[in-house]
């Protein structure tokens, strides 16, 4: 829904991925529209009567209860215009809710991610696009998808709650051992994102992230599960690891990376 | 019938004879309402320095991973965890509500509408002692073996139900304990606010002349009630997984993590209200004396309150839209929560409109108030963001949630206990706080507040999660930029900090040696201002008479421009 509205207030920080990450977008810009409006005239007014009615000598303040309906009114008349944005924001709210978390559109490939202390696995349908067959692609902390294909994710856990986090594609859901939570996505650019547990799970919650690859096509894809399956694949998860952590503008940690990627990524912001 | 209007008379005696009290008599045990208090503000304060100090350890931690932490040390992950968690715990358990509502309530209570002491003073000193050997639990659940509890305030199970999860032992057992020992504190505490303003008040005053803080504090506190039961009934089942091996949240035996998340919340989201109401109470006490003004619409902000408390029973699913629950429940909860901005945005514009045509004076005590009213907005509008479920989806367990819940916590709890300490001393010591000073630490405290959590809202936009000990390990995380905003905030907290010991330094320096305080410097209505400042033992010499609302400042007609309460009207004199 971006196209009606586009503020880029969080596109600024992280990339939108996905095809409902405009439509969350949309809506943060909406809102921040609706309340920022209230926001401003309220904090207006309030500094206008601070400044307005300082204590001046000989002046008394007036004598006002506010029980009486022509007084009551100048509260009630913002009151109602807060009650109309409240209809029309909850109807956005509800229509981009259900189109992103009730429904489940048809897919063209399922994964499935499990969540434990304090590790991803993943599993990858691979060529008959079924999971639980014997041709399935397992990783760890690496996750493969294709541009533009819609997903269903299912999610477990086999400890305590996680956090299935993509903020590149707007996703967040918690994983409840016991369960399978099912849900989608469709990424629409290709490259690396943080992939993370956002739930605390324990000592190690801080250690528990993992890397998402969208692939540009199914040839890139598949050259990839073909390397996995031959033991030949450098992991995705692994290359990004060794660019961490980044050197800070100033010093003040012993336990600074000296490490080369580390030396590259930093000029390269 | 005899037998009973002796003891009574007898009980008054036993109040209005002052003999001589060992400092243990008086001040450990005693059965005062403003001792006890007292007890619960040095208490509160203490454990708000706790938890002022952990924040700052991991505030260090963030904005300068890996490094030595000048007074603390080397944050590991299970230090981190442990730190957020406790800070979390004690600035809701052990600071908002002991000093908004346990502190205050029990020094105002009885002052304002005309009684001698709380109903049960005994069952107050025992609420006292209980709560006292909660905040010693939980800080001995610091040092015990495997460190203090880590599975966040929250405590979500199976996390913090099996000790194979969470790694510490004991610290997630006694942490369980200080906040069950915690919870019935509060309950024998509550009963007697609720029974004392019911029951004891002066005579004259109806249910529409109690100053609004009373009212602010007694709704808290039935809310309190109301929603506390399944937090209990959540605990005592969670103490049972940790230490008799039942399963009721572990899945692995047939249990259901979710029911904890339930039960939490029910009792979490009325919590946020049970500790905003009482601060909107002492900020409309200061609002009114420091613009010379009656209330704007006294029985508007009355319903408003209770409206506001009933909808939080309503809305606690918010908490937890992408927590696994059915979506389709997201819907109903959505509406629900938006409603509340209603009765909120209500009794903000009738604040504001309290303001209007007044006569207002920058006092310390006032700042703070109105400095409650702006951040509190800023709280107020992000929460629309936050109770928009498809938004959740993104800013679940988001910085954003973080900088929201700071910007409606922290002006409740901080800006609301310094406005209250303020407004008060003189009448608690007798004595009159340094005004420069006290205009030092508001602007010291206030400015590096919104340098800490408004760039907070910038880091959870960016996708930054919470509880996280080091963001620079997540290469998207990772820029120099949102290091360079945490930095920023973690150097304002440390400002903020700091401001702090000017607080200090006036308050117990104006406590021995302050200028000495009018019976009512402030010039206002209510009761507590008619007698001595400190007021003795049995507050009252003679019991007053009630002859008009609380509020009554700048009548048409009178000559001063206020009206105490209990001053009768010219005709009877």
């Amino acid at each position: 829904m971006n196209e009606y509205l586009d503020l880029g207030l969080i596109t600024s920080f992280v990339p939108a991925a996905s095809s409902f990450a405009g439509d969350i977008d949309f809506l943060f810009d909406m809102i921040t529209i609706i309340v920022g409006f209230w926001f401003i005239i309220t904090l207006a007014t309030l500094f206008y009567f601070i400044m307005r009615f300082r204590r001046r000598e000989g002046v008394k303040a007036m004598y006002i209860s506010g029980e009486k309906h022509s007084e009551k009114v100048w509260t009630h008349y913002p009151h109602y215009g807060v009650i109309a944005f409240d209809v029309v924001l909850i109807g956005f709210v509800i229509v981009v809710w259900v189109n992103v978390k009730q429904t489940l559109p048809a897919n063209e490939d399922t994964i499935r991610a499990i969540g434990q202390q304090w590790s991803w696995s993943f599993v990858h349908t691979g060529k008959d696009g079924k999971l639980d067959t014997d041709d399935d692609v397992n990783t760890v902390n690496d996750l493969h998808v294709i541009k533009d294909k819609t997903y269903h994710f299912e999610l477990q856990s086999r400890d305590v709650l996680h956090n299935f986090a993509i903020p590149a594609f707007r996703l967040r859901q918690d994983i409840i051992p016991g369960r399978t939570i099912k849900g989608w996505f469709k990424p629409t650019e290709s490259g690396t994102f943080d992939l993370q547990c956002a739930e605390i799970c324990g000592r190690g919650h801080s250690m528990m992230f993992a890397a998402i690859t969208v692939h540009p096509d199914r040839q890139s894809y598949d050259g990839t599960m073909d390397a996995i399956r031959a033991g030949t694949y450098e992991s995705h998860f692994e290359l990004k690891r060794q660019l961490g952590p980044v050197p800070l503008p100033f010093t003040v940690s012993k336990k600074e990376s000296t490490s080369p990627y580390a030396i590259e990524l930093a000029k390269s912001f | 019938m005899v037998q009973q209007v002796e003891t009574i008379s007898h009980e008054t005696e036993a109040h209005g004879t002052h003999h001589e009290m060992s400092f243990w008599e008086k001040y450990i045990l005693s059965v005062d309402h403003k001792i006890i208090g007292l007890q619960y503000l040095f208490t509160g304060l203490f454990m708000a320095a706790i938890g002022g100090y952990f924040a700052y350890a991991f505030r260090m931690q963030l904005a300068f991973p890996g490094a030595e932490v000048p007074l603390f040390g080397y944050v590991d992950p299970a230090k981190f965890n442990m730190l957020v968690t406790n800070h979390g715990t004690i600035m809701i358990f052990w600071v908002a509500m002991p000093v908004l509502i346990a502190a205050f309530g029990n020094w105002m209570i009885p002052l304002m509408i005309g009684c001698d002491d709380m109903v049960f003073p005994r069952l107050n000193r025992l609420s006292y002692q209980i709560f006292l050997a909660s905040a010693l639990v939980l800080i001995l659940s610091f040092f015990v073996e495997g460190g203090g509890f880590g599975g966040a305030w929250t405590s979500y199970p199976p996390l913090s139900a099996a000790a194979e999860y969470n790694l510490t032992n004991w610290g997630a057992s006694l942490w369980l304990l200080a906040v069950a020992l915690e919870i019935v504190a509060f309950l024998l505490g509550g009963i007697n606010f609720i029974t004392t303003t019911m029951n004891a008040r002066a005579p004259g005053m109806g249910m529409m002349d109690i100053p609004i803080v009373i009212w602010m504090i007694d709704i808290a506190v039935i809310l309190f009630m109301a929603s506390v039961g399944p937090l209990i009934a959540g605990a005592v089942m969670l103490f049972f997984d940790q230490r008799l091996g039942t399963s009721f949240f572990l899945p692995s035996g047939g249990g259901d993590p979710l029911l904890w998340e339930h039960l939490f919340w029910f009792f979490g989201h009325p919590e946020v209200y049970v500790v905003l109401l009482p601060t909107m109470g002492i900020v409309a006490e200061i609002i009114t004396v420091f613009s010379r003004k009656k209330l704007f619409g006294y029985r508007t902000i009355l319903y408003t309150a209770f409206g506001t408390g009933g909808l939080s029973f309503i809305v606690w699913a918010h908490h937890q839209f992408v927590a696994g629950i059915d979506p389709r429940m997201a819907n109903v909860f959505v509406v629900t929560t938006i409603l509340i901005s209603i009765p909120i945005a209500e009794m903000l514009f009738s604040y504001i409109a309290t303001l209007y045509g007044g006569s207002i004076e920058f006092t310390t005590p006032m700042l703070w108030a109105l400095s409650f009213l702006v951040s509190f907005l800023i709280g107020g509008v992000t929460g629309i963001y936050l109770g928009a479920s498809a938004l959740d989806v993104y800013f679940h367990d988001s910085y954003f949630v973080i900088a929201h819940f700071h910007y409606t916590f922290f002006p409740i709890t901080i800006i609301g206990m310094f406005a209250a300490m303020t407004f008060w001393f003189p009448k608690m010591f007798g004595r009159m706080m340094d005004e420069t000073l006290n205009k030092i630490h508001f602007w010291g405290t206030f400015i590096p507040f919104n340098g800490l959590f408004l760039p907070l809202f910038l880091v959870g936009m960016a996708g930054q999660h919470r509880r996280i000990s080091d963001f620079t390990q997540y290469p998207d995380l990772a820029s120099p930029d949102l290091q360079g905003i945490r930095i920023f905030a973690t150097v304002s907290l440390l400002i903020m900090l700091l401001f702090q010991f000017v607080f200090i330094y006036n308050f117990f320096n104006s406590m021995f040696k302050g200028k000495k305080a009018l019976m009512n410097p402030w010039r206002a209505t209510t009761l507590e201002w008619t007698i001595p400042s400190p007021p003795p033992h049995g507050n009252f010499a003679e019991m007053p008479t009630v002859y008009r609302g609380p509020y009554e400042y700048s009548v048409p007609g009178h000559d001063e421009d206020y009206w105490p309460q209990h001053i009768p009207p010219k005709s009877n004199v």
